[in-house]
């Protein structure tokens, strides 16, 4: 069975997995620790499509009505059950 | 200060009957409160250990006086256990998942590690639930045959035994549980299966939700008051203690007796109801417990619960001092950013001024006028004067007053409340507090009279009207707060609204009628008669005239509206009035008036309307806060409203009942257009009743028809309107409010003077009724336009009676939908507040949670303040092309 690959879809927007490095400046940049990141669940469709483990930042680069293109990050978490 | 901590982690657990027993001081036996010489009983619900009310009187206990005792528990040893009503559901889970004999988890081995996987963090682990365990199984350690148990509201668990009879058939039976039943069933489930279930045995033993004793809160808690005629009267929770410990004791000494099993029973559930009641008097399937009067008791949970709970009315709600509240009314000559005070509110609120060595004479000449100002025209005084060791002096004015020794006493360090005067600076609000804006800064003014003055202009912001608003007004007290109320809060400030970018505040009604009678087409004035226009704004010196004719100097409308702008102003645009003519004249001769140029501060042609000058519309404001700042835009509001209404002065506005009059010609138009309508819904309904009808595609027949219908006599009542307005011009002040965007629009204008149209509930012509007719006038089955609620005259004619109860219906479908809206849009901003409320943009430009968490990386994706943004784009390309071309582009 093929199965879709979600980041091919057009309203999905570009997910990338952050090297180590990135995200270590990441982290410096907004002087924070990873825990203060916006999470993302391990079986979200997009995070499974590209391959992400928990503890993986995903950089997220969407188009925004406000400013063209934004970018955001998210840490890849366990998602709990229930 | 102390840095913020981090919480690790909260437990959460139940209170133990060791617990309960280890922090109670006294256990309360006497079912009652005081004697008859108004002493309490000992051991009685207000034994003297448990806290003190009374002032004076001694805590038992710690030995502290009223107010510094916390109040001390108390238990009451229950006769037999009873159940939680707050734990029923875990109670009913439990049983369900453990072995009716041997207590442990009906899963085995190889079932636990499919389902919970502990990992290494016990407590994000994944905890087995209800669903994972198979009805009426077998238990895998004891083989015992397990059984379904049902829960019945509020309290109450029943067995359903199956058991094979004699003859080979399954029986059932009920076997109702009792509480003993149920807590010896908890009591066997081993520790290391209740952690499998997300339970801390340590904090939390199953059992301790069956009660076997139970807490009697401290008398602080309950209080009693002394009503006026001496007599005491207790607290809700004391009453429902009486009940619980008479019934108890009751029940001990049933038993005692060895009183048969069903007196037992019944006093066991009565005990259980009484103790239900006292923790939840809203539980489903349980009669709440009633005072005498016939007032459900207020018991535990409803001092928690709802919007005058414990959390949400005690604990989120504040109350404050230094506010007022009173009527509001409409004041024009007061700028907008300040606020009429009554005399007797400024005398009773004050400033907190620091004494210095610099002041210290002005504090002395207060302290000595004291808290007395009779008129607006005294100076003000102070209430208070605070010495540095937190004593407080209180003023007081006369002859015997102290006001003249306490003047000699002030020195550097002290110091006084001094009473409100003119210019200081206060909060202004109006709930419901929906936006930033429904909280602004003011400078007062005292006044006389009772109520809170303010300029019309500012409504829009708080939403006010003056039919009976109140509004509420806050004095700062400290520098600090006084500083940002000037800076941050003031009404200038907040003139761009960060909904949309555009300013809030503007002129109203009034205001644009005036505006626009003034400045539409060109009309040349006298000297007399442009002063009186100009009297009352900020004009220092006149123009040159525009024209001179026979040695008379004249001045046109549109330099007068020239002289309250700045002369930097370079605008080009569409005024509200402008008829959408093809092909627009532009540049050249507009018919309307209706295209608008201001070159250099001069207003060259166009008629200012509710697009210049409106509330939420506003352009030419719009460009004077990005070209001068705030206060130059409070300066022009303050100029353009009264400029208006002295525009509309001259002029005179006014309406009355032959404003909506026709000519007869135009009457016979409006009943041909009416007529020929109706005949041709008739004719229409001729066609459908005969099977004609060519259905639209996707539609039935009916529906093609009702959409005909509809259209038609939507077509007509629009034609009434065409008519009527070619009759009224700008001489019919509803029409000048129409089209200058002040208030109403054609249709309203339509609908007073041609007809009224087809009523309608949710979009369709109204059907429901009497069974297939609307009203017993009509024949049944009959489609035609006045059967269903087509109303063919005006608000002049009036309406005949089957037409007003069809505009009724009409009408009321409007009211409610303005009543359902208010209610859901009021829950949906609650939540909405709740989720938003402690989120900041931070220094570096991110959205942050209290917590440091980000939420956005950047504010809005783009970083941009939307009252700072030009109508939500960063930059105002168009304002500035035409600063600088000077003309349209």
């Amino acid at each position: 069975m093929t199965r879709l690959n979600v980041l091919l879809h057009e309203m999905v927007p570009d997910h990338q997995i952050m090297t180590d490095e990135d995200v270590k400046n990441l982290l410096v940049t907004f002087d924070i620790t990873e825990d203060h990141l916006p999470k993302i669940y391990h079986d979200d469709p997009a995070v499974k499509a590209c391959g992400a483990k928990p503890g993986n930042v995903i950089m997220i680069v969407r188009k925004s009505q406000t400013a063209g293109e934004a970018t955001s990050y998210r840490l890849v978490v366990r998602r709990p059950k229930k | 200060m102390t840095s913020p901590k981090r919480i690790g982690k909260i437990e959460f657990g139940i209170l133990s009957p060791k617990a309960i027993r280890d922090m109670s001081v006294c256990k309360v036996i006497w079912p009652d409160t005081y004697d008859d010489d108004g002493f309490p009983y000992p051991k009685g619900l207000m034994d003297p250990s448990l806290g003190v009310i009374d002032p004076g009187l001694r805590c038992k206990t710690c030995g502290q006086k009223q107010g510094d005792c916390p109040g001390h528990f108390g238990h009451i040893d229950l006769a037999k256990p009873v159940i939680h009503v707050g734990y029923t559901r875990l109670i009913r889970k439990l049983l369900r998942v453990t072995c009716r004999d041997c207590g442990r988890l009906l899963l085995d081995k190889e079932e636990i590690e499919r389902f919970s996987a502990l990992e290494d963090d016990p407590y994000s682990a994944e905890t087995i639930g209800e669903k994972d365990i198979k009805k009426e199984r077998i238990c895998p350690y004891c083989g015992d045959q397990q059984f379904k148990i049902n829960f019945e509201k509020p309290t109450s668990f029943v067995e359903i035994v199956t058991e094979m009879g004699e003859d080979g058939k399954v029986h059932k039976s009920e076997r109702k549980l009792t509480s003993a039943d149920i807590r010896e069933r908890l009591e066997k489930i081993p520790d290391d299966d209740l952690r499998l279930l997300g339970i801390d045995p340590e904090v939390a033993r199953p059992e301790w939700t069956v009660l076997t004793v139970l807490p009697v809160p401290p008398v602080t808690v309950r209080p009693s008051i002394i009503l006026e005629n001496g007599q005491r009267s207790e607290d809700d929770l004391t009453h429902k203690l009486v009940d619980i410990i008479r019934i108890n004791q009751r029940f001990k000494e049933n038993q005692d007796a060895g009183a048969p099993q069903l007196i037992i029973e019944d006093l066991w559930e009565l005990l259980q109801y009484h103790v239900t009641t006292y923790l939840d008097n809203e539980v489903a399937g349980c009669p709440p417990a009633r005072h005498r009067s016939g007032r459900p008791l207020k018991t535990l949970s409803q001092r928690l619960k709802g919007k005058d709970g414990r959390f949400r009315g005690s604990l989120s709600g504040k109350r404050v001092n230094f506010s007022a509240r009173t009527v509001i009314s409409p004041d024009p000559n007061l700028s907008i950013g300040e606020v009429g005070i009554p005399l007797a509110i400024a005398n009773e609120m004050s400033v907190p001024v620091r004494v210095t060595k610099q002041n210290l004479e002005d504090m002395r000449v207060l302290i000595r006028i004291g808290p007395h100002r009779p008129t607006l025209r005294d100076p003000c005084g102070a209430n208070y004067v605070n010495r540095p060791d937190g004593r407080r002096i209180r003023l007081i004015a006369g002859e015997e007053g102290n006001c003249d020794t306490v003047a000699e006493m002030i020195e550097p360090g002290w110091k006084i409340d001094r009473q409100l005067r003119d210019g200081d600076i206060v909060l202004f609000n109006r709930q419901p507090s929906l936006h930033r804006m429904s909280i602004m800064s003011h400078h007062i003014k005292v006044m006389n009279g009772r109520t809170f003055r303010l300029n019309p202009a500012v409504c829009p912001p708080y939403n006010a009207d003056f039919d009976g608003d109140e509004m509420n007004l806050h004095v700062p007290q400290t520098e600090e707060a006084r500083a940002e109320a000037e800076l941050l809060v003031a009404v200038q400030e907040n003139i761009l609204s960060p909904r949309f970018g555009g300013p809030i505040i503007g002129g109203l009604h009034d205001h644009i009628s005036g505006i626009f009678l003034l400045t539409n087409q060109l009309k040349w004035y006298t000297k007399s008669e442009f002063l009186y226009l100009l009297k009352y704004t900020e004009m220092e010196h006149l123009p040159e005239p525009g024209k001179v004719e026979n040695g008379i100097p004249y001045w046109s409308n549109k330099q007068a509206f020239s002289m309250i702008l700045p002369k930097d102003v370079n605008m080009f645009y569409k005024a509200t009035c402008c008829r959408n003519c093809d092909p627009c004249t532009k540049n050249t001769f507009c018919p309307n008036d209706a295209f608008v140029r201001i070159v250099d501060g001069e207003l060259i042609s166009g008629t200012i309307d509710k697009k210049s000058v409106g509330a939420m519309d506003g352009a030419i404001l719009n460009r004077i806060i990005r070209l001068h700042g705030t206060q130059r835009a409070k300066e022009y509001i303050d100029d353009l409203t009264k400029l208006s209404i002295r525009a509309i002065m001259l002029y005179g506005f006014s309406y009355g009942i032959n404003d909506t009059d026709l000519g007869k010609e135009e009457y016979k138009q409006i009943r041909d257009v009416l007529d020929t309508a109706e005949r041709d819904v008739a004719n229409r309904i001729n066609i459908f009743e005969q099977g004609h009808l060519e259905p639209m595609p996707g539609r039935t027949p009916e529906e093609t028809l009702e959409m005909q219908v509809m259209k038609e006599l939507g077509k007509a009542r629009d034609r009434t309107g065409d008519i009527a307005s070619r009759h009224l011009g700008f001489e019919n002040s509803a029409v000048v409010m129409a089209v200058s965007g002040a208030r109403g629009s054609m249709l309203n204008i339509a609908q007073m003077a041609g007809c009224i149209g087809q009523q309608a509930v949710r979009g369709e012509r109204i059907v429901r009724g009497y069974e297939d007719r609307t009203l017993p006038h009509f024949k049944r089955g009959d489609k035609g336009a006045d059967a269903h609620g087509f109303v063919r005259n005006s608000y002049k004619s009036g309406l005949n009676p089957t037409e007003f109860f069809f505009h009724a219906i009409g009408g009321r479908e409007g009211l409610v939908d303005t009543a359902v809206r208010t209610s859901q849009s009021g829950y949906l901003q609650r939540r909405m507040i709740n989720a938003l409320q402690d989120l900041k943009v931070a220094y570096d430009g991110t959205v942050r949670s209290t917590g440091g968490k980000i939420i956005q990386f950047v504010y809005g994706e783009d970083g941009t303040d939307p009252a700072k943004s030009a109508s939500g784009l960063p930059v105002d390309v168009k304002g500035i092309a035409e600063s600088v071309l000077k003309e349209e582009i």
